[in-house]
């Protein structure tokens, strides 16, 4: 902008003037002029809010070709971004799903291996079909060595948990004879005397029968062996175990169980 | 006075209308508008200068914005109009900012 000034026009005013004259020509006049200057400026007025309106409500209808384009490519490269973006949650998710499965996995075969040590040890109760065998001794010549044999048949045919009078039978169980009776693990128990195991019971029964078995060593020593089958017996007497001083276990890389 | 009105009276109407543009004017009517403003702002220099003229300030109103938006038109069929609107613009800015130094010497003397 130039700031010298132009040479003045003939009709030209400056300040007091000017604004008289502003103010004249804005004046009502009922001239054919001041009516087109109305109508224009009314036009104008209409015009301007009608593009300011169009403007804050435009969308993409009134963008030219490139800047369609533009829009276009920004996106395209959003939606490029976004689809990488989805595959490495969904990688991230088949992965967290994957490692839960094996957790869940892991876990349920550590609770078997803990059933099934449970049930070695003695610690929970137990229930299955099974065979309750009876031996009865009127003339106290049954002591723990028959005791033991039968124990050792049953777990030959396939016993799985035993119980002998209310002990369970573990690994550790003992038998030795004590004052009209026997003494299990350190628990004196009288006949007639109960054993109860769990396992096939057919199996169980014929090994009990077999020649110079135990019911023959029971019939020679006096005693009478009552075998019962079971469908379903329930072995209730559980074992404490001690405390473990010494041994602890090596561990592998295995799935651990408690016992 | 009465132009002022007139443009207040414009405005309302759009605000209260608020017509849609056609979409074959949609590309012209900003510059229409900017073309409108420099005759206004040229048409209150000419008061001032006291050659204002009513029908020239009416054809060169129209024509303003005629040309402008022939000017775009064109623009846009050559494949250019974003720029050329672009060169309208600033052309008429220019206009604009000189008749309204010219308008401020008239009233501030400065």
């Amino acid at each position: 902008m130039s700031e010298h000034r132009e040479p003045a026009q003939p009709g030209a005013v400056q300040g007091a003037g000017a604004w008289r004259r502003l103010a004249r020509m804005g004046s009502p006049r009922l001239t054919k002029a001041n009516v087109l200057v109305l109508a224009l400026a009314v036009l104008l007025g209409f015009a301007i809010s009608t593009q300011v309106h169009q403007t804050r409500a435009s969308g993409l209808e009134s963008l030219r070709q490139e800047e369609l384009v533009g829009v276009l490519d920004t996106v395209t490269q959003e939606g490029v971004r976004l689809g990488t973006e989805l595959r490495t949650l969904e990688r991230t998710r088949d992965r967290l799903a994957s490692g839960a499965d094996s957790e869940k996995e892991a876990v349920e075969l550590a609770r078997a291996r803990a059933d099934t040590l449970a049930l070695l040890a003695g610690t929970e109760p137990a229930t299955g079909p099974g065979v309750r065998l009876t031996i009865t001794d009127p003339s106290g010549k049954i002591g723990a060595t028959i005791l033991l044999d039968a124990i050792q048949e049953l777990r030959d045919a396939g016993a799985e948990v035993m119980q002998v009078g209310p002990v369970r039978v573990v690994a550790s169980t003992y038998f030795t004879d004590s004052d009209g009776g026997v003494s299990v693990s350190g628990t004196s128990i009288a006949a007639p005397y109960t054993i109860l195991a769990i396992g096939d019971p057919d199996t169980m029964a014929s090994a009990m029968g077999i020649p110079g078995g135990v019911s023959n060593s029971v019939s020679g020593a006096g005693g009478e062996l009552t075998i019962t089958p079971l469908d379903r017996l329930d072995i209730t007497a559980v074992h404490e175990p001690a405390p473990q001083r010494f041994a602890t276990p090596e561990p592998v890389p295995t799935a651990s169980a408690s016992s | 006075m009465i132009p002022a009105l007139g443009l207040l009276a414009g405005i309302l109407i759009g605000v209260v209308l608020q017509p849609d543009v056609p979409i074959w004017l949609q590309p012209y009517l900003p510059i229409a508008v900017i073309a409108a403003l420099d005759a206004v702002f040229g048409a209150a220099r000419a008061v001032l200068d006291g050659i204002f003229d009513d029908k020239v300030f009416v054809v060169s109103f129209l024509s303003n914005v005629v040309v402008a938006a022939l000017i775009v038109y064109l623009g846009d069929q050559l494949g250019v109009g974003a720029q050329l609107s672009t060169g309208v613009i600033v052309v008429l800015g220019v206009r604009i900012f000189s008749n309204v130094a010219a308008i401020r010497r008239h009233l501030f003397s400065a």
